[in-house]
């Protein structure tokens, strides 16, 4: 059940290995089988370039592994991701611990060419290789009572220098509603740029929901809990008043500290140009449905 | 100790002031050429803005230190302090223009991000705090103003707070570095309490 959602971002240029080149999906629109949606938002039609492997490898977000920028480049070597087991309970109707090969030979892969946009208002496009979180969840079988997915990330002192400090409570804890988890844009990366994901970015396996701010995108996950209450997450549980639980991508909510209605693309070097931020991250067209009828200012 | 006391206090009547002046400048342009040519990493205008906030800050403690320094270990750097001052005023101007015109970009923002953003209007208050304080960074200023001139530039302990409090609130979650910055802050502050209430560390 892999393939519903088409790519309607462009190649790159800067694209390392020419292989890619025809496993791109190059067209332009948003329709895709198993979407609701037809035809496309501006925003959908808009051809964007993925950001180069060395934008998306060196300038990363994971406190486990310190707080710099250029922290989890230069420290996460020491997680130790093979072997690596995902434990999956709750709500579902084989519960258990799901090797990551076993995963990986259940999953079909495919290229996911999504943008990504920090809370912190910096954004990049990457070209992630994973699979939908749908088909993970259904391998463990949902359960009727399910209407949340809980996510842990590793937490092991001994290979992650940054949990010495409580930046956060660890370990990092994150959480969708259910229809969220499930839908087709919500991924599990495993790869980049068609080799496997590097630590800094979450190996072996880490969670990417395109239209949420990034911290939503959970890294290196060892547990996956079905559950009917909306799980804590671990921003909201630092600063509830700066990080909801849903963090959607919304240009006319500010963080209390500063605006989200412009980002700055990584890449663009000193003089890069802001660009405004588009709701859902640009992905309104798919996922507004999933919040009709709420107010996403007291929602956020 | 004294001996090391000694020669830290002849060698340093030995350099001239201009060449702290010098030294302290260098970094300013040789960071901005290090964001434009990669030397900052890949996203350069928030690095850029940070290297020279966090410089700011440090030549805001240095100067800060210089009276301790004399007071309890007898190390006369008094000269340099005025050098000090002055560059770490141009390092929190770098920032801000940096924040403001590379950063932030447009006129509307920037104002926005003043009066709706406290962490940044508080950053923005220390940078005014500073600006009296550069204007009389001169042997004329201190002679006009005699007593007073003392007085006015007791705002370098409400500029280094309003820096201090700038750096812790505008991190994300818990961060060690803010947190030591403004313990050393306090700590070269409460040094300067009134003297009754350190009687053995003045003796020392």
């Amino acid at each position: 059940m892999a393939n519903r959602w088409i790519n309607t971002l462009k190649d790159s240029d800067v694209t390392p290995e020419t292989t890619f080149l025809n496993r791109r999906q190059m067209i332009a629109g948003a329709a895709a089988a198993g979407l609701a949606s037809i035809g496309g938002s501006l925003s959908a039609k808009e051809a964007l370039e993925p950001n180069s492997y060395e934008d998306i490898t060196q300038y990363n977000n994971f406190y486990e592994f310190g707080t710099g920028k250029t922290d989890p480049a230069a420290n996460a070597h020491t997680l130790v991701t093979a072997p690596w087991t995902v434990e999956i309970d709750g709500l579902v109707d084989k519960p258990g611990a799901y090797t990551f090969e076993d995963i990986m030979k259940a999953m079909t892969i495919e290229e996911r060419i999504y943008r990504f946009r920090c809370v912190e208002a910096w954004s990049m496009v990457i070209p992630w290789n994973g699979f939908e979180l749908a088909d993970l969840l259904n391998m463990a079988g949902v359960q009727s009572g399910a209407k949340y997915v809980a996510f842990e990330t590793a937490l092991r002192p001994d290979e992650m220098p940054g949990v010495r400090f409580p930046v956060l409570d660890w370990p990092y804890v994150e959480g969708l509603r259910l229809d969220e988890a499930m839908h087709p844009l919500t991924i599990m990366a495993t790869g980049i740029y068609g080799k496997d994901i590097p630590n800094q970015n979450g190996a072996p396996l880490r969670l990417v929901v395109p239209w949420k701010y990034g911290f939503k995108s959970i890294k290196s996950i060892v547990k996956i809990t079905l559950t009917d209450k909306e799980p804590a997450t671990s921003w909201n549980k630092a600063n509830a008043r700066e990080y909801g639980f849903y963090s959607n991508v919304n240009p006319e909510v500010s963080h209390p500290r500063w605006s989200q209605a412009s980002e700055r693309p990584v890449g663009g070097g000193l003089f890069a140009k802001r660009i405004p931020t588009l709701m859902f991250n640009g992905y309104e067209e798919e996922v507004a449905g999933l919040y009709t009828g709420m107010d996403l200012k007291t929602n956020f | 100790m004294s001996g090391f006391v000694d020669r830290i206090n002849s060698g340093a009547r030995k350099v001239p002031t201009w060449v702290i002046y010098l030294l302290l400048a260098l970094p300013i342009p040789y960071l901005f050429y290090l964001g434009l040519t990669g030397g900052l990493g890949r996203e350069p205008i928030k690095a850029l803005e940070h290297e020279y906030g966090e410089l700011a800050l440090k030549l805001l403690i240095v100067g800060l230190a210089i009276t301790p320094l004399r007071r309890y270990f007898g190390v006369t750097l008094i000269k340099f302090r005025r050098a000090i001052g002055v560059m770490a005023f141009f390092y929190v101007l770098a920032h801000f223009l940096v924040w403001a015109i590379l950063d932030v970009q447009t006129f509307d923002r920037v104002w926005d991000d003043i009066i709706k953003r406290l962490y940044i209007t508080v950053g923005m208050a220390g940078f005014l705090c500073l600006i009296p304080l550069v204007a009389t960074s001169n042997n004329w200023s201190v002679r006009k103003l005699g007593p007073k001139w003392r007085k006015l530039h007791r705002l370098t302990y409400l500029a280094v707070i309003l820096g201090g409090v700038h750096y812790i609130w505008l991190v994300k979650g818990i961060q060690l570095e803010p947190l030591l910055y403004m313990a050393v802050i306090l700590g070269l502050l409460a040094l300067r309490l009134p003297k009754n209430k350190q009687p053995q560390a003045r003796r020392a």
